[in-house]
């Protein structure tokens, strides 16, 4: 891979909650216009990691890292740096679908006017509705709460919301663990049409998931005496789920445990 | 040994089981506990009923009366009962206007320290400031009075002359007032803000919000319906509020809405009158139950107002 095709890369990346160090040592490059997944047994720290990526892991009091996380090359981390702006481009979607208690209409266009968008409003919600296939199901009920929809048409209505600030990347937090498996299926679907324009990093739980849609994954794991977590293995997809070189990877992604 | 169940499977070992009995069993305990709970529900209703009841049967005392007429009650400018001369509003204004200058001191305060509290305070700084703020409501009002007549007055003076401002004036009770229930609307408000989830917070911060935007245009929405509540009970208890006009305000109906002026309010007309010398039947001592009755219907009429209000412009977030 070389430095101009990934969008992140991450220098011994260590972060804390306070002291407890919950991921230590991440040294990895996520491609541009890939789908990169990060895998691993509960508690490991992907979500930490994921949250890194966009600093929404500062929400949390007391939380800090050591390292870099360079994103176009420039570190994310620097003093200078707006977490404002990182979250501008750096989209996310979380494991529970979380409209806002406002309209369908108003859910996607929220963030483009706070950011001051002067353009077609109409046009943006139609087309971030469209990139999000939900706009087929939602045209004639702009006007209803967000929260009328069902779970995986709302899951899909964030993903909307995100792209309608135009990011370059989109952070998925175990974006389909609360859905159905049809519901499952579109947002994945969704997802390959997306990378296509968007960068695109996944945490998941669920392996074959893992499989089907990503063309790299992130393997990671407790290690060490200070139970930290960190990125044992890092292999295009394939690789990892059928010549893994690492021994607990192999045990991991064949279900021997975890 | 191991024996067989109902469906012929082994049953583990272990204490004998009771034969089975699926009879419905009489359990007393529950309906003591049930009609209890029923009790201490309905006691406040109970007791509102009561109150109203009492409420009207004086005040009907007082509107059969053959000097008083309900229409000129509702809209005369003069509350001289010695004339017999009875239009509330010179006590509705004042009431109205020490109310309003309350509110526009405690709703902005009330609200903006609550969003502090709840979005921008360390959890250390809250824990401190919070109980420090809900000190400030266990006062006893009647200190606020004298804070208000010994030390907002003299300001108030020193500010806008003596010759503009009376010794007593409705003004620097609502001004005290607003100090009064400030920390109710603050706290009641906090209590709504942090009840938003988290996740909605989130939703926003990971599409670039600030810190501010978050607040205003995603939790304060969200929250509107405690908040409103939170202001409903603020005017309420701003309208109900007594010692501190009572000693502040003045003691003579005046109809103005002039807040550097001496009025007397509805509530404090009450106290006036029933510390007095009255005697039971007098049509002042029935009076002041007409006054009661409407302060009871302005509380109602705005607490169906804010209902209104809240289902219109709620965001429910679950």
């Amino acid at each position: 891979m070389t430095e101009t095709n990934s969008v992140f890369e991450t220098r011994s990346l260590s972060i804390f909650y306070g002291n407890f160090m919950a991921v230590t040592d991440v040294n990895i490059n996520i491609p541009r216009h890939k789908i990169t997944a990060i895998i691993g047994p509960s508690g490991c720290g992907k979500s930490t990691l994921l949250r890194a990526f966009n600093r929404m892991n500062e929400l949390v009091p007391d939380t800090h890292i050591h390292g870099e996380v360079l994103f176009e090359g420039q570190n994310l981390y620097e003093k200078n740096v707006d977490p404002v702006e990182v979250r501008y481009r750096i989209g996310m979607v979380f494991q529970k679908a979380n409209p806002f208690p406002k309209s369908i209409y108003e859910n996607v266009a929220w963030a483009a006017r706070i950011h001051g968008f002067k353009g077609d409003m109409d046009e943006l919600v139609e087309s971030s509705l469209r990139q999000a296939a939900l706009w087929d199901e939602v045209k004639d009920i702009l006007k209803q709460s967000g929260l009328s929809l069902s779970g995986g048409q709302q899951q899909r209505l964030c993903i909307a919301r995100a792209i309608a600030v135009k990011p370059e990347v989109i952070l998925m937090d175990e974006p389909a663990s609360a859905l159905d498996p049809i519901a499952t299926l579109k947002i994945e679907e969704l997802m390959q049409e997306l990378k296509q324009k968007y960068t695109i990093v996944i945490v998941t739980h669920n392996m074959q998931q893992a499989a089907r849609v990503s063309d790299y994954t992130a393997m990671m794991m407790l290690t060490g005496e200070t139970r930290a977590g960190t990125v044992i293995e890092f292999e295009a997809t394939n690789k990892i789920f059928t010549r893994p070189s690492d021994k607990r990877t192999e045990d991991y992604v064949t279900g021997r445990f975890g | 040994m191991a024996k067989k169940n109902v469906n012929g499977l082994n049953q583990a070992p272990g204490p004998e089981r009771p034969a089975m009995n699926l009879k419905r069993r009489k359990r007393p305990g529950e309906n003591v506990i049930q009609s209890l709970l029923f009790f201490a529900g309905f006691f406040s209703i109970f007791t509102t009923l009561g109150i109203v009841y009492e409420l009207g049967k004086e005040a009907w005392l007082f509107f059969r009366l053959p000097e008083v007429n309900i229409w000129k009650f509702l809209t005369g400018t003069q509350w001289q009962p010695h004339i017999n001369e009875f239009g509330i509003l010179p006590l509705v204004s004042a009431t109205l206007v020490t109310t309003a200058i309350a509110m526009l001191i405690a709703i902005p305060l009330g609200l903006a320290a609550a969003i502090y509290l709840s979005e921008y305070a360390s959890k250390k700084t809250r824990n401190t400031l919070k109980p420090a703020l809900e000190i400030l409501a266990g006062i006893p009002t009647i200190v606020y009075g004298y804070f208000a007549l010994t030390f907002v007055t003299p300001l108030l003076r020193t500010i806008f002359g003596s010759g503009i401002v009376d010794i007593y004036n409705t003004g620097s009770a609502g001004l005290v007032m607003g100090i009064l229930i400030l920390p109710l609307i603050a706290s009641i408000s906090e209590d709504a803000l942090n009840a938003v989830p988290r996740s909605l917070r989130e939703a926003a911060y990971g599409l670039g919000a600030t810190k501010l935007e978050v607040a205003i245009k995603i939790v304060l929405p969200a929250a509107l319906s405690g908040i409103a509540a939170a202001v409903i009970l603020g005017i309420s208890r701003a309208i109900g509020e007594t010692m501190i006009v009572a000693v502040a305000a003045g003691a003579g109906p005046n109809f103005t809405l002039n807040p550097f002026k001496a009025a007397e309010t509805m509530t404090g007309h009450i106290v006036r009158i029933s510390g007095g010398d009255l005697s039971y039947d007098s049509i002042d001592y029935n009076s002041i139950f007409a006054i009661g009755l409407m302060l009871f219907f302005m509380t109602l009429t705005l607490n169906i107002i804010s209902q209104r209000f809240v289902r219109r412009f709620r965001e429910v977030y679950e």
